[in-house]
């Protein structure tokens, strides 16, 4: 089992609030992210859940239990982190059993554990040898190794693959998020890489200034964002966001359209009339930047490829299907 | 091009390196040279280099007139209480500077550093009345005591630099693992600081074991170490280059046996954890 509950929890540092009261219900099993700019307090909010830091106010529960008063290692959690923060002077067997070993479990079971995860995570022949002796994608392989071994209630992963490059960030993706459904244990994960959210999470909590903004299934979020914050934040690029004369037709202050919802026309009349600053052939895609006069810079996507360039004259459609609507205070307008 | 740009750098950055290694190395090499050399001979112009009547006797005399063994004992108990005492202390001291530093610490470090400033002829006066009060003059415990102070700003520092290189994450990394703060020391701590301690040890037992100022102000006989053995050859009776290089080889021999064994330690001690 591995639910986790938080109620209120508050952190400061000093006069400094990071934490404004976080609430949030995490089902056994679930995979949830939490994403948001640097500095929003995700990765404090995680170290909260640990027991790295103490909270300065509300309830931590683990399985109904508040374990706020509860050092880390009897939280039964286990913790990925950013640097790896493998045990340099130790090998990759005795990294990974080191839990194991201060649990005071007998070296045959150590044995075999260790084993059984270095076979799920390709790092039997490694076995022996130390951490500087391997590449980034290993180490980052050795400390999951040393987080599942313990089997935990849940994961904490913060920012686990920042440090690794492009096409093996995307490979470790996969691979964790397959880890993670074959064990069917908790994962609590942080990023500030929104894709990353949205293609490993159950759910995403978006975290801005030390609230939460959102706490929804990737799609939701997507598909009702309920503020500007996390319209703007999910989806890539961004969702273009208009205020003046079009909202204010829709009944709102400020509306948003995603990229890939405005119907991009040649020498059409309606719609938002604009001039092509810079397009993007990708092949897969074509991204137009347009500028549109005052209602500012509006990103299009087309998906294939589109024979346009810049200087060529667009209007673009919203589909009115597709409109997000907010009102002054920032939050999205039902309905 | 290139590479024979580079050929040439190394080459003369060799030449380089050994001219400075021979030049620093030359009054070492005088000083054991001067010892198989008579006293006629060991001031002679111009000096003889390799070409003189080798002999032994300085030794021989050095050994009838003085106790080698009972100075090198002093030293040895010196030089080590001194260090052991040093990181008994440095070692708690340095540990929660680095790992849970206050917004003073860097003042406290800096204050410590400052007390290596002043020259210590400035406090022989005091230092002096009291030890003659505390009847602590010419006694082993009382250089242990000086000598262990001295250097305490110095040890402190260097294991601090060490100590600061440990990351955070490897800490909450082990205890994330359950390990208590006792077997955080044992497992993952100690052998993480092990290269960094052994290097504050050598360095520190070399400068303790070098350190003339207060061995030689507030030690004569029972607690002299050789570092006096080696100033009695220079006074009272003239110099006698021969004999005082016989007697200042016999004294730094020991320490350049373990500076050469432990030379890899060293230079990461000097650098003080600069290069990595």
């Amino acid at each position: 089992m591995g639910q986790i509950t938080l109620q209120d929890v508050q952190k400061s540092f000093g006069p400094v609030h990071i934490i404004k009261g976080a609430d949030l219900d995490i089902a056994d099993g679930s995979f949830v992210v939490f994403v948001g700019p640097s500095g929003c307090g995700k990765t404090t909010l995680l170290r909260l859940i640990a027991g790295l830091e103490d909270v300065s106010g509300g309830k931590i529960l683990i399985d109904g239990k508040n374990v706020v008063d509860t050092p880390p290692a009897k939280r039964g959690l286990s913790m990925v982190f950013q640097s790896y923060a493998l045990y340099p002077h130790m090998s990759v067997r005795g990294n990974i059993g080191f839990g194991l070993k201060m649990a005071g479990r007998s070296k045959d079971e150590i044995n075999r554990k260790v084993e059984a995860a270095a076979a799920t995570l390709n790092l039997t022949p490694y076995l022996d040898r130390k951490p500087r002796e391997l590449s980034g994608g290993q180490r980052q392989r050795v400390a999951i190794g040393r987080a599942i071994v313990r089997e935990p209630k849940a994961f904490l992963f913060d920012e686990p693959l920042s440090n690794l490059d492009a096409a093996l960030r995307v490979q470790m993706r996969i691979e964790v998020t397959r880890l993670q459904k074959q064990l069917g244990t908790t994962a609590v994960y942080v990023t500030h890489d929104q894709v990353e959210a949205m293609t490993m999470a159950d759910k995403i909590v978006v975290l801005n200034g030390g609230k939460i903004e959102q706490y929804g299934s990737p799609l939701e979020l997507y598909e009702k964002p309920a503020n500007l914050f996390v319209a703007g934040f999910i989806g890539s690029p961004k969702m273009n966001l208009v205020a003046g004369e079009p909202a204010r037709q829709q009944g709102a202050t400020t509306i948003g359209v995603r990229p890939e919802h405005l119907k991009i026309e040649r020498d059409g009349a309606g719609g938002w009339q604009g001039t092509i600053a810079v397009a993007e052939h990708l092949g897969s895609d074509t991204f137009l930047y347009v500028d549109a006069g005052p209602l500012g810079m509006l990103t299009a996507r087309y998906i294939g490829e589109l024979s346009l360039h810049a200087g060529d004259r667009v209007s673009l459609v919203p589909d009115p299907t597709r409109i997000h609507r907010f009102g002054a205070s920032g939050n999205a307008l039902s309905g | 091009m290139a590479r024979m740009a580079t050929t040439q750098r190394v080459v003369i950055s060799t030449i380089g390196a050994w001219f400075f290694g021979l030049l620093i190395f030359f009054p070492i090499l005088w000083m054991v040279l001067a010892s198989f050399k008579t006293e006629l001979e060991a001031f002679a112009i111009p000096p003889s280099f390799l070409f003189f009547h080798w002999t032994t006797e300085n030794y021989a005399t050095v050994q009838e007139r003085s106790d080698y063994l009972h100075h090198a004992m002093n030293s040895i108990i010196i030089a080590g209480g001194s260090t052991l005492i040093a990181l008994l202390i440095a070692i708690p001291a340095a540990w929660s500077m680095a790992f849970s530093p206050t917004k003073r610490t860097k003042d406290i470090l800096l204050w410590m550093l400052s007390t290596k400033m002043m020259p210590p002829v400035g406090v022989l006066v005091p230092i002096y009345l009291i030890y003659k009060s505390f009847g602590l003059l010419d006694s082993r415990i009382g250089l242990v005591f000086i000598l262990c102070l001295g250097n305490l700003p110095i040890v402190i520092w260097m294991l601090f630099t060490y100590f600061k290189e440990i990351p955070r994450d490897i800490l909450e990394a082990a205890r994330m693992d359950g390990a208590t703060i006792g077997r955080e020391l044992v497992y993952v701590l100690t052998p993480m600081a092990i290269p960094g301690l052994a290097s504050t040890l050598l360095l520190n037992l070399i400068l303790a074991w070098n350190e003339a100022f207060w061995t030689l102000n507030l030690s004569t006989s029972n607690a002299a170490p050789l570092t006096t053995f080696i100033a009695s050859y220079s006074s009272p009776e003239g110099l006698f280059w021969a004999k005082l290089s016989a007697a200042s080889t016999l004294a730094i021999a020991p320490i350049l046996v373990l500076g050469w064994f432990s030379q890899k330690q060293l230079v990461r001690g000097l650098t003080f954890g600069a290069v990595k």
